[in-house]
């Protein structure tokens, strides 16, 4: 068994306008020293998802179902105490946005100080804080000794942002959970904080959720893709096959839509038609249909009214598409990749 | 910081200055002539002229003022006038600063009526003052944990009919009920503190009871607004994703960030309500501020009046500048800007 299992995960929240199936049937496995990313629009679970392996949405207010099994243990049917003894030691977060995460009021050291000795009650505080001065040096802050005693907002974004992975490492996790951990930044800072972190995963063997919407990131940094559409895997496989043949029209329309610098300026980018799927009301059938611009390409409109499953395209590598993965390759061959290099002239 | 602290000071002393001016001011645009007042019904002219003399109401404004400053910083005798001081040596009353003058109607320098009331007060409102912290914080914190549930609603409910019903409505009440009917505590009476602290606390619960209520309803919604606005922060769910404790994710980082408005109000109200808690002193009949400044007012006492109104606002301007202070070592963002 892999080291983290996810197995048909589910989170719903009853609201008054119905039940929000934010995650819905989630699977996914990763080991020590992997990463995988999974990616998705606003709203399309993968931030539930995360907080869900955490146990950081309220149990009252989520219905959740389904396995996390992490190292053996399942996590579904863990305690809330178990939970919070493994938040933060074995399994730990970086959030979005180190500004808003770290509390205005606590020096950076006494919030890495507070995280060691909840789940270290045995090390005195100055050996806490002589971890916690390592740490910030560890990821890469200058004169660690004056900064620990330091606010947060004293602290520039791309330094926070070290700051709150000092603290998420600072008790050595196995599993580390990164939320759109460069979102905030500016792009320069962007890749010092992921070239720190592919480096720090070298050191630690942790395995990696690297949660985010730029594709960029996960090319860079994953070894798996899961991109999640309405509360739902689309796509899954290793970073290879989904970057080279990818079999989604949804994963298509994320290709086409990102900025790049490598080729003539386009009239304008390729964002992906319409919006988000409301999570209460999903579409019938594939979520994906009322945006998809291939659905002629399926007999009788069965991308409305049946929902397609996950399945094999070649090995490890899934997709959720009612198009067969032959016709799906030459599609991608002949529509999408040409735009990908820029050989289109609209 | 220090420097913060400096210019607030001077600006506190400015602002001072002013009311003095303002409320001195108001002593001579009242309609009522303050030497005529000093002898009522058996004024003769020669009489009204003696006391106005005796009390330097003869002098031009500027002066009177001039004199009144002095005497913050410096004792006054009673008459001004050597003449007089040597005619009556025995009549001559010593008004130690800082003096804000002397009530024909009390005989009494305003600064010994003040110094005796004073205490009954700031008893008062000091333990109103911790009854309502204790309360209204607490029972803020848990509405907003419970929020939508029962208990919240339970408890902003009360909040709304502690604070709808009026000061002297509660007061009665509970005079009627717990001290006379039920005779659970006895009608309250006030003690000094050294006299004995015990009674002076058993005689303190019902009014600052009274006050409590009303200050703690409004607390409970403060704090309640404030927690659930700090509880969504993001940086809670990094504590609960450090795996820190629930009680001490509430505690250390909820209440932590909600303290600052809470505290600024605390102070504002508590500087209020040392300058007299007017209708609670009224149903206690306790001779605190308040009661005296009701007293001096409907008698036209002026120089006590006018005295209270200058402690008064003594406090809520020193409350201010105490809370901004206070401001800078609770949010170290405003610290070092």
């Amino acid at each position: 068994m892999a080291f983290l299992e996810v197995r048909d995960l589910k989170v719903h929240f009853p609201t008054d306008d119905g039940l929000v199936k934010a995650v819905d049937g989630l699977s996914f496995s990763l080991d020590p020293g992997q990463t995988i990313g999974i990616v998705g629009e606003s709203g399309s679970g993968k931030s539930v998802t995360s907080q869900g392996i955490l146990g950081l949405h309220r149990r009252t207010s989520a219905i959740a179902s389904g396995q996390i099994m992490l190292d053996g243990e399942d996590l579904m049917t863990a305690s809330n105490e178990r939970l919070r003894q493994l938040r933060g030691d074995k399994m730990a977060m970086i959030f979005q946005d180190p500004l808003s995460a770290l509390h205005p009021y606590y020096t950076i050291g006494a919030q890495i100080v507070e995280g060691i000795r909840v789940h270290h009650p045995e090390v005195s505080r100055s050996a806490a804080k002589a971890r916690a001065i390592e740490m910030l040096g560890v990821v890469g802050i200058p004169s660690p000794r004056q900064r620990v005693d330091q606010y947060p907002h004293e602290f520039s974004g791309g330094m926070r942002q070290r700051a709150m992975i000092a603290m998420a490492l600072s008790n050595d996790p196995s599993l580390l959970i990164a939320d759109e951990p460069t979102t905030a930044l500016d792009v320069t800072v962007q890749a010092q904080i992921l070239d720190l972190m592919r480096k720090l995963q070298q050191d630690f063997k942790s395995a990696i959720i690297m949660i985010t919407h730029d594709l960029g990131v996960v090319a860079d940094m994953a070894d798996e893709i899961l991109v999640m559409y309405g509360g739902k895997a689309v796509e899954h496989g290793s970073v290879g096959e989904v970057f080279s043949t990818p079999q989604h029209p949804y994963t298509w329309g994320l290709l086409t839509s990102m900025p790049r610098l490598d080729r003539v300026r386009q009239a304008r980018l390729n964002p992906v038609p319409g919006n988000p799927p409301s999570l209460i009301n999903l579409p019938r059938g594939c979520a994906f249909h009322p945006r998809c611009r291939y659905t002629a390409e399926v007999a009788d409109g069965g991308c409305s009214s049946v929902v397609p499953g996950l399945d094999e395209v070649s090995g490890e590598h899934l997709a959720r598409c009612h198009i067969a993965a032959p016709r799906r390759t030459e599609i991608f061959i002949k529509d999408i990749r040409p735009r990908l290099r820029g050989e289109e002239s609209s | 910081m220090f420097f913060y602290i400096v210019r607030r000071l001077i600006s506190v002393v400015v602002m001072l200055f002013i009311i003095s001016i303002a409320t001195f001011l108001l002593f001579f645009a009242a309609p009522q002539d303050p030497a005529r007042l000093t002898c009522g019904k058996t004024c003769t002219p020669a009489t009204v002229e003696a006391n106005r003399k005796a009390l330097g109401y003869d002098k031009p404004l500027v002066v009177q003022y001039g004199k009144f400053v002095q005497g913050l910083y410096q004792d006054r005798l009673y008459p001004d006038d050597p003449v007089l001081q040597k005619a009556a040596p025995e009549l001559v009353t010593v008004c130690h600063a800082p003096c804000l003058g002397y009530s024909v109607t009390a005989h009494r320098p305003v600064r010994d009526i003040i110094v005796e009331v004073l205490p009954i007060s700031a008893s008062i409102a000091l333990a109103a003052f911790v009854a309502w912290i204790v309360i209204g914080v607490s029972s803020g914190i848990v509405a907003a944990l419970f929020r939508g549930r029962f208990l919240d609603r339970l408890l902003v409910g009360l909040s709304l009919v502690g604070f709808s019903l009026p000061t002297f409505f509660i007061g009665v009440l509970l005079l009627v009920f717990v001290a006379i009917k039920w005779g659970w505590v006895d009608i309250p009476t006030y003690v000094s503190f050294s006299d004995s602290p015990v009674d002076w606390a058993k005689g303190l619960v019902l009014p600052a009871a009274t006050l409590a209520c009303v200050y703690a309803a409004s607390y409970v919604r403060l704090t309640r607004a404030y927690m659930l606005e700090t509880m969504a922060e993001d940086y809670i769910r990094t504590a609960r994703a450090k795996g820190v404790r629930e009680w001490k994710v509430i505690m250390r980082h909820g209440l932590r960030a909600a303290l600052t408005p809470i505290v600024t109000a605390a102070g504002l109200d508590l500087g209020g309500l040392l300058g007299g808690a007017v209708i609670t002193e009224q149903v206690f009949t306790f001779q605190g501020l308040g009661y005296t400044a009701v007293r001096a007012i409907t008698e036209t006492d002026l120089p006590v009046t006018v005295g209270i109104v200058i402690v008064a606002s003594a406090f809520v301007v020193v409350a201010n500048l105490v809370v901004d202070v206070l401001y800078g070592f609770i949010d170290p963002r405003v610290r070092l800007s």
